[in-house]
């Protein structure tokens, strides 16, 4: 295969219109000022853009099944308390907060995979029942304040540092990428992923076990919204109340401005970046420039809307 | 299952239980009888003249001349991708031709939707079934116009059309105001027909329509198409199953590679001179030479006393490497739920199955696939079941066997594109890429595919439901060798089919159903027609060789 | 199988979440110390209304297959402009009223036309015209406030001959006059066909683009209804973000709770209303039994949860595997 076929297999044109919507962007905000495209203020897109990134790894996991999952605000939440909740425990704690916050993550994911493989209730309404419990367990938890501790050490370096001047965050996200690209790509799970997404019945006579591949995508949805958790806890150096409420939609619109499609079985993981990158940007510049709260809620679904209308539309019928 | 009517009038079995005597008269009345009888119009009712269809540099349809008449049933024959499908297509609206003209009782007409086609008189039942599952009988009967006022149905008036459709087809016991989804497929099958009487056709074309009826629903059909007739309605009537069409057709159509080869009626020719026609080659034999069956017999597979709620009921069969043992009788007597319990699907099985000597539970596809075990199933339904369309061949091939070539967690993509392009080359599969979508092949190329996956899993117990359902003579004969082949390789087979001409044909050992368990095992030269049929009957046979009444 | 047997099966969802309901509001009565009062019932009435009408409107989105995420946001920016238009002289009020449904239908219409022509996910077209929706009613109240007309909004919001609330009479009537019509004409037949098997319903020639144009602007007529009683509930307009967002969920939640299935073409509105009048009587349970209020949203969620699991017990009934696939 030569080269340019093997890169035309990897970069597909969602990926490519929405690298070109970024650059777009750019373009228009330097109109503006100058700032916009400096590199200062990149790195800094990089680094706000982690925190939504992450969670998008994860999200694009679940889409490529053709699921959802709606309990990202909370699990974010909860993610960012239970950091800071264990680093107040002495060394000890402070040494396992992230892998703890993680690993509740990662239990809220399988709850998730549970409902959806094993009870087969729609991804939809249980992800949302359980965003509502684990609102409801973290509200007990704090007593409806927004909790005393302070992040670790370690989260807010993971949060604002830098390595030779790339953020810290952006790189955990690129480390994220390559292990969801590296399994998606190149191992078997990430072949059934993509069955599952196009026919779970057909992949399940096939011998795969369908379930415990449900269970490992929500669990890393799951794991990945508790470690953005983590890194916001780390840059505020402190969790707060919904703190992951503004996370999702943005989260799902990155997504599928990367190229996923939401019934399953299409999507790449440089696009699902890309996706998150652009909506980062968006909401960024929409906020410098001072619009308008009510203007920028406007622009953002519309330009949403123009570029799922320049991706190609969807083929005539379902079938 | 569709045995052949004038083989149960010859040899002199009496009537399955579920026909009437009157019944009896129309089924004989299709026998030839009724060819003469009607007085079907001569001049056509719908004509095709130079009919051309290109889709990319392919010519699907090439200058045909194409004429059926009214009150006559014209068959179409002709492999997968001989142009069939595009034929009915053009005719029934949901595609216009390139080039070439159609006429209407000797008018031009050109129709831009099925809609239009159907305001004319043309109805169209594919194998595709347009039912949608969660309306009722008689709203699905009356979808595209339900009586209405103001907009608003009118129900009484929607039961009584659906009440007397129904009673065309002679479903009675179905009740309108059932949910689809809650039918069997046959009876789906039925109601999409009456759907289609409902049009008030001119010209019903019927595509595959029985490949998915019981029994007693086929003889519904025919007598329905024998009434139809009579109407001065034509019939185009498309099907794989050459007995069938050699009772119900006036005339025969037979196409390949896009051209109408040749027009004649019914009796002109032999069932072998129209093969030879439809794959443009001489043949000989459908069915590959038997083995002698002396061998040592080494059980691959047993069934003890498998039972499944009660649709399964104490069944206990062995199988031996090397044999393919065939599962007949009527259909839905518990053959497809037998193939569903040995690979683990269903769950509550009962009873113990045991592999090379060793019990096994199978709990799960995954579990049956497993080494311990390698069980393989080719499921019946290969567009939802045994393959994923949109996907392409290569990664549907590998699907069950990739972790074949994983090598430290990654796979390894040449070993997998060697083997995959191995198979096709073995199974002769007609595509020149594999990274294209499975769903670009014909039905019998993508038959080949679901088979060619399961043997990249090295399983040694193949189970293959209905195989050869839709699919083309020629292909059919390739699966049949390729059975032969694995047989002969050591592996066992259970092989399940509605055609007992593949039973014959192809098995060692049939096992005949009858409501959940195996009724009889006829071995060898007692794997006859005569046989099949009357244990799927459930009749004993005494010593002289007649038939008593059926046992309760 | 007689008609009436036959009726009972294809409709037993909305029964249940009618008995469910009617055993938690008896609950509810019997423990609130205020007892049976006219007031406890209109209040309890008009929040639960407005619920229901947005569970009506998700319902007839959700039986074509699809999803309205701007369900909530079409509430509020109704809210908001009935906070501006809906004042003063009886002739204003009329036009002002019209106004809100026509911006309620029109937002319909738009999600419509880019779900159809532009052949888009619903999902998606309606999480983006959500925000747009959003930022309209944002720009008409930057900040809460406005009001609405006083003499309609008491007598909407109170009750007739001392004993029925006058927003259950609103509910009937939109039951008779919109969802009744709706489901027993041809269009309304074409939406359950759509949603229950598109493929099948377009190779009938069922007119699936005009359907689920028709869904989804009563969708939106009803949002705008909901959004303008709102108004004469609180009288005023609010554009917080938050508020939309968990109407939209709640809606979503009632639909699903009172038998409607998220894969389309089964269920209807009478099983979300009732959805919605089971989600919002847990909110006054909590209050009566006196539960900490620490522990409400806890309880809120996993009865939630409970609740649309409700329907997965017939997995477990399930003996061929298969069958739990679509």
């Amino acid at each position: 295969m030569t080269l340019l076929a093997a890169l035309r297999r990897k970069v597909d044109r969602p990926s490519l219109i929405a690298s070109g919507a970024v650059v777009m962007l750019l373009l228009i905000g330097s109109l503006y000022s100058s700032n916009f495209v400096s590199p200062t203020y990149l790195l800094q897109q990089l680094q706000i853009g982690a925190f939504l990134g992450v969670i998008t790894v994860g999200l694009l996991m679940v889409v490529l099944l053709g699921h959802v999952d709606l309990s990202i605000p909370w699990v974010v939440t909860m993610g960012g308390m239970m950091a800071t909740a264990a680093g107040g425990f002495g060394q000890g704690g402070v040494a396992l907060a992230i892998p703890f916050a993680l690993l509740c993550g990662l239990f809220v994911g399988v709850i998730n995979g549970i409902g959806v493989a094993f009870l087969r209730i729609p991804s939809m309404i249980f992800t949302l029942g359980v965003n509502a419990v684990v609102q409801g367990l973290v509200l007990l938890y704090t007593g409806g304040f927004a909790p005393q501790d302070r992040a670790t050490a370690l989260m807010h370096w993971l949060a604002v540092g830098a390595v030779f001047g790339v953020p810290s965050a952006a790189l955990v996200w690129l480390l994220l990428l390559f292990v969801a690209a590296f399994v998606l790509r190149l191992t078997p799970l990430g072949r059934y992923i993509f069955a599952i997404g196009n026919r779970e019945r057909a992949t399940y006579l096939s011998g795969v076990d369908t379930r415990m591949i449900l269970i490992f995508c929500f669990a890393a949805s799951g794991m990945c919204s508790a470690l953005s958790g983590v890194l916001l806890a780390g840059y505020s150096n402190m969790a707060y109340q919904a703190m992951g409420d503004p996370y999702l939609l943005p989260a799902f619109a990155g997504v599928v401005l990367g190229g996923a499609n939401v019934l399953g079985g299409r999507g790449t993981v440089a696009g699902a970046a890309i996706g998150g990158l652009l909506v980062t940007i968006l909401l960024s510049m929409l906020s410098v420039t001072q619009v308008p709260d009510a203007d920028r809620r406007i622009i953002y679904g519309i330009i949403i809307l123009v570029m799922m209308l320049i991706y190609g539309r969807e083929a005539r019928i379902h079938v | 299952m569709v045995f052949a009517r004038s083989n149960i009038l010859g040899t002199g079995l009496p009537c399955p239980p579920h026909v009437q005597p009157d019944e009896l008269v129309a089924m004989r009345a299709i026998d030839g009888g009724a060819k003469r009888m009607s007085e079907p119009s001569q001049a056509p009712l719908l004509q095709l003249s130079k009919i051309s269809k290109r889709y990319g540099g392919v010519a699907a349809l090439d200058q045909v001349d194409f004429s059926c008449r009214g009150g006559a049933v014209h068959a179409v024959l002709g492999e997968n991708g001989a142009g069939k499908s595009t034929l009915i297509k053009i005719i029934s609206g949901v595609v216009r031709p390139d080039e070439g003209a159609i006429f209407l009782d000797g008018h031009h007409v050109s129709f831009a939707t099925p809609a239009e086609a159907t305001r004319q008189g043309i109805v169209g039942v594919f194998q595709e079934l347009s039912l949608i599952p969660d309306l009722s009988v008689e709203a699905n009967i009356c979808l595209t116009s339900p009586p209405s006022r103001i907009g608003i149905v009118n129900l009484a008036a929607q039961r009584r059309f659906a009440r007397g459709l129904l009673k065309r087809v002679g479903c009675v016991d179905v009740h309108p105001g059932e949910l689809v989804r809650n039918l069997s497929l046959s009876r789906r099958q039925m109601v999409e027909i009456a759907k289609a009487l409902g049009r008030k056709p001119r010209l019903i074309i019927l595509d595959e329509a029985t490949s998915a009826l019981t029994g007693e629903d086929v003889n519904r059909v025919y007598d329905l198409l024998a009434r139809l007739r009579k109407e001065g309605v034509a019939i185009v009537y498309i099907s794989h199953r050459m007995h069938e069409i050699a009772h119900l057709a006036d005339e025969c159509s037979v196409f390949r590679n896009g051209r109408n080869v040749a027009s004649f009626a019914n009796g002109d020719h032999t069932a072998n001179e129209i093969v030879g026609m439809m794959i443009g080659r001489d043949f000989k034999h459908v069915f590959p030479e038997r083995r002698a069956p002396n061998r040592a017999f080494h059980s691959a597979i047993e069934i003890d006393r498998l039972s499944w709620m009660d649709r399964v009921k104490n069944v206990s069969l062995s199988i031996g490497a090397g044999e393919i043992v065939g599962l007949g009788g009527l259909d839905g007597q518990g053959q497809r739920e037998l193939l569903l319990a040995l690979f683990g699907v269903l769950r509550g099985v009962t009873g113990t199955v045991r592999v090379n000597g060793v019990d096994v539970a199978i709990s799960s596809p995954r579990t049956a696939k497993s080494a311990a075990v390698g069980i393989a199933l080719v499921p019946e339904d290969r567009k939802t079941e045994g393959l994923i369309l949109p996907m392409s061949i290569r990664d549907n091939m590998s699907l069950a066997s990739i972790a074949r070539f994983v090598r430290r967690l990654v796979i390894n993509r040449k070993s997998e594109c060697a083997e995959i392009d191995q198979q096709v080359r073995d199974m002769a599969i007609k595509t020149t890429n594999t990274d294209a979508a499975v769903d670009t092949l014909s039905g019998g190329n993508q038959q080949k595919v679901l088979i060619a996956k399961w043997l990249m899993t090295g399983a040694r117990i193949l189970l293959l439901s209905d195989p050869t359902r839709g699919i083309d003579v020629g292909t059919k004969q390739e699966i049949y060798a390729l059975i032969r082949r694995l047989a002969d390789q050591g592996a066992a087979i259970l092989f399940y089919t509605t055609d007992y001409a593949e039973l014959i044909g192809c098995c060692d050992r049939v096992a005949i159903f009858y409501d959940g368990s195996v009724r009889r095992e006829l071995r060898g030269a007692d794997i006859t027609e005569h046989n099949i049929i009357s244990a799927s009957l459930a009749l004993e046979v005494t010593a002289d060789g007649d038939p008593e009444t059926p046992a309760q | 199988m007689s008609n009436v047997r036959l009726w009972l099966a294809q409709n037993y969802a909305p029964i249940l979440t009618a008995v469910v309901f009617a055993a938690m509001f008896g609950t509810y009565i019997g423990e609130s110390s205020a007892g049976w009062k006219v007031a406890i019932l209109d209040t309890a009435a008009n929040n639960a209304v407005v619920l229901a009408i947005v569970a009506m409107a998700q319902t007839l989105v959700v039986i074509t297959r699809g999803v309205d995420l701007s369900a909530g946001m079409i509430f509020i920016m109704a809210n908001c402009i009935a906070s501006a238009l809906v004042v003063g002289s009886p002739g204003e009020v009329g036009l002002g009223i019209f106004g809100v449904l026509l911006a309620g239908t029109a937002a319909g219409l738009c999600n419509g036309l880019l779900v159809v022509l532009g052949r888009l996910p619903p999902i998606i077209v309606t999480l983006a015209t959500g925000s747009i929706f959003s930022g309209i009613a944002l720009s008409i109240r930057p900040t809460p406030g406005g009001s609405v007309n006083e003499s309609l909004a008491d007598f909407m919001t109170s009750d007739i001959f001392g004993a029925i609330p006058v927003s259950l009479i609103l509910l009937l009537a939109i039951i008779v006059l919109i969802w009744v019509p709706f489901r027993m004409s041809v269009i309304g037949r074409y939406c359950y066909a759509a949603g229950s098997a598109e493929s099948a319903a377009y190779m009938s020639g069922v007119p699936i683009g005009r359907a689920k144009l028709v869904a989804y602007t009563l969708a939106g007529l009803l949002g705008g209804i909901a959004g303008l009683f709102v108004t004469f509930v609180t009288d005023s307009g609010d554009a917080g973000a938050s508020v939309g967002g968990t109407y939209t969920l709640n809606s979503i939640a009632a639909v699903v709770i009172g038998g409607t299935s998220l894969y389309g073409g089964v269920g209807g509105a009478i099983g979300s209303i009732f959805g919605a009048f089971t989600l919002r009587t847990i909110d006054d349970l909590l209050l009566v039994f006196r539960l900490p209020p620490l522990w409400q949203p806890l309880f809120q969620g996993f009865v939630l949860l409970c609740a649309v699991s409700l329907g997965a017990v017939r997995i477990f009934r399930l003996h061929n595997r298969l069958d739990g696939f679509q």
